[in-house]
């Protein structure tokens, strides 16, 4: 452990950060396939993780990749996979299996541009629907999606730590710029006591039921080989677990998997608000472009200009009534996103009940959007 | 009888998930009593028995017994289980999957796991059909057969599914019928005990769809079907082409040893740790 005088600051690329963050959070079982832009974090934990007690395998595809992390997290241990775009989409059907059996997984989307193959080595910001809404059925999401290195670091170790906190399948986005770029920063230092472990089990094996009556609560939780042989299935199920049929346990399974996220919105979002207190004109941008986006804002303060920028980190759940809060006195939202109108969908959606004007940039060719573009819809606003 | 019912109840959710769904006739009641005596005559404790499966009916099997059941997606079994038993190796980790699950829409993850020779026991239970659907034909469906999506006849070649196992590296492979149950108990038992991936291939019976599309009579028929046309691996192989017709050999079919995948692991993390004196 680093003396805390003496700084650990390393040059690191967003992809290694969420390596590191994920040995920091206790990642013990990692299952991928080689995707460009997200290769880098498989490669770097097939290095670390046998040499940290930690088990490493390439499988033959992305269904195997969530499949077998899905397997590893059931027999207890904490697990990560990493992909990108086509891959990402490979993966819904498991996703979902995450989320209706409750089990604990990260998946990282180094998000690249689309549809279909597209542009491997370009970024983009295009999967946020799909982070949301990408495998049949109804499955509340919870997504993360960092702006530097530093927080790929941090949002890598939150993203296991709300996935065995909440027992489902949390997705770590990133994008192709902000996974290669490289940064130095300073390792925080771990601390033990924050990252979350799961509570097992004291009651008799026979009493033992796999899934909490009360979604308001978090249960514990057994691992298979741990004596309490349970059944675990893609089905809807009873609270042993078991398949049913019976619509009085398919509504208390189906809302469980609702409210474990609505009720504890406090604890699952996360934003940055800059300058927004006084703001009458907004930027509203997550990731990669979120870094443009401060810039521009930053210029426009120099020049006495009222513009601030909202920043979701937390992506799913939507930050909905923090936005209704800080936008009471916005007029005008500029939405720069590499996508065509993923945030801003959701964001007319939540301010449906105002006055604001939006603003789109929107960018699907690889190339980033850049502070002056950002400036320049800023002057245009305020004409 | 050296295996009274009450023993075997020890291992099934009896009272709790029985009746089955399993259609009249269906051999897969006689696979899973094959599996569970196994079990007991191995002596194996109940929570170190994983048993994993996909979709379909054979794959309906984990929920009737009394071990850690994992009932994944459609395909995928092997996948899950590899996940399993990658984290805990000391687990007896057994897939039980059908012709469909595992050689069409799990055909990669079966080839895979073979080729790794990851210790896992995969029983294939091959009725020739997709049931749980309702009877489209799958990869074992012979040509020239019927099903629901074949109205004028099957004209897809078949897989050899111990052929594709062998091939893709499986280091115990066996294949025996719902009919040769006393062979099937022997089979499971040693793919338990082999170090490696083993696969049992097992010819079963689907009277009420495959048998009925077809003509193949009651589910007796159906045995005496498979009783006729199983050859002992040693006899069939002195088999000329023209005495082989539509025979099949049963038994054991290839055992042999190599590196298990992770115990191979193991070493490979061991191998990492600091040796004594270094730094």
């Amino acid at each position: 452990m680093a003396k805390k005088s003496k700084k650990n600051i390393v040059l690191m690329q967003g992809n290694e950060a969420i390596a590191r963050g994920a040995i920091a959070a206790g990642v013990n079982f990692f299952a991928g396939y080689p995707i460009t832009p997200s290769t880098e974090v498989a490669e770097i934990l097939s290095i670390e993780l046998p040499k940290n007690g930690g088990k490493f395998i390439q499988m033959e595809d992305e269904i195997a990749s969530i499949s077998a992390i899905i397997g590893g997290s059931l027999a207890g241990a904490k697990v990560m996979t990493a992909t990108s775009g086509p891959g990402f989409s490979l993966m819904q059907e498991g996703i979902g299996y995450a989320k209706i059996t409750e089990t604990p997984c990260v998946v990282v989307n180094v998000m690249r541009g689309g549809p279909s193959t597209g542009l491997p080595t370009k970024p983009s910001q295009s999967d946020i629907m799909q982070t949301r809404w990408g495998s049949h059925g109804d499955s509340p999401a919870i997504v993360l999606y960092p702006n530097s290195v530093l927080e790929s670091y941090e949002l890598s170790i939150r993203a296991v730590n709300l996935a065995e906190k909440y027992r489902t399948c949390v997705i770590l986005l990133s994008d192709e710029v902000l996974g290669h770029m490289r940064e130095a920063i300073e390792i925080p230092e771990i601390d033990e006591s924050k990252i979350i472990k799961r509570i097992k089990p004291n009651t008799p094996p026979e009493w033992y039921k796999h899934y909490p009556e009360n979604p308001k609560y978090i249960s514990p939780v057994a691992s298979i080989g741990e004596g309490y042989r349970f059944h675990v299935t893609g089905l809807t199920h009873d609270s042993f677990g078991f398949p049913t049929n019976r619509a009085d346990e398919a509504e208390i399974m189906n809302d469980r998997l609702k409210k474990k996220i609505t009720h504890h919105l406090d604890d699952l979002i996360q934003v940055e608000d800059y300058m927004m207190d006084d703001a009458k004109i907004a930027v509203f941008a997550a990731g990669i472009t979120s870094r443009a986006a401060k810039e521009a804002v930053r210029n426009s303060r120099a020049k006495r200009h009222k513009v601030g920028m909202f920043r979701p980190l937390t992506i799913w759940p939507f930050p909905e009534q923090m936005i209704r809060d800080k936008f009471k006195d916005v007029k005008a939202v500029i939405v720069p996103e590499l996508a065509e109108g993923q945030l801003l969908g959701e964001l007319k959606r939540v301010l449906r009940k105002t006055n604001i004007k939006f603003y789109p940039i929107q960018k699907t060719n690889g190339e980033l959007i850049t502070p002056d573009d950002i400036s320049e819809a800023i002057k245009e606003v305020r004409k | 009888m050296k295996i009274p019912q009450k023993r075997v109840h020890k291992f099934l959710r009896h009272g709790k998930k029985f009746p089955h769904v399993w259609c009249p006739g269906c051999s897969n009641g006689i696979v899973l009593g094959a599996i569970i005596r196994a079990v007991d005559e191995l002596g194996y404790e109940k929570d170190d028995m994983a048993m994993v499966s996909g979709i379909g009916c054979s794959s309906r099997m984990p929920v009737y017994v009394d071990f850690n059941t994992l009932h994944t997606l459609h395909g995928r079994a092997l996948a899950y289980a590899t996940g399993v038993k990658m984290v805990k190796p000391e687990m007896n980790v057994c897939v039980v999957t059908g012709d469909g699950d595992s050689t069409a829409i799990g055909g990669n993850h079966l080839i895979h796991a073979a080729r790794r020779n990851i210790d896992l026991t995969v029983i294939v239970i091959n009725n020739n059909i997709y049931g749980m659907t309702g009877g489209q034909y799958s990869p074992t469906t012979p040509t020239g057969d019927f099903a629901t999506t074949t109205p004028y006849g099957n004209i897809d070649p078949v897989f050899d599914i111990c052929k594709l196992a062998e091939g893709a590296g499986a280091t115990f492979v066996a294949r025996t019928t719902a009919y040769h149950v006393v062979e099937a108990q022997s089979i499971i038992k040693q793919a338990f005990e082999h170090k490696g991936f083993s696969i049992v291939e097992i010819v079963s019976a689907c009277p009420v769809i495959y048998g009925k599309l077809n003509k193949k009579g009651d589910a007796p028929a159906m045995m005496r079907d498979m009783k006729e046309r199983a050859i002992p691996v040693k006899a069939f192989e002195k088999l000329t082409p023209e005495q082989v017709g539509n025979k099949y050999s049963r038994g054991i079919l290839v055992n042999i040893k190599k590196p298990e995948y992770t115990a191979e692991y193991t070493k490979l993390m061991d191998s990492l740790q600091p040796q004594k004196g270094d730094k």
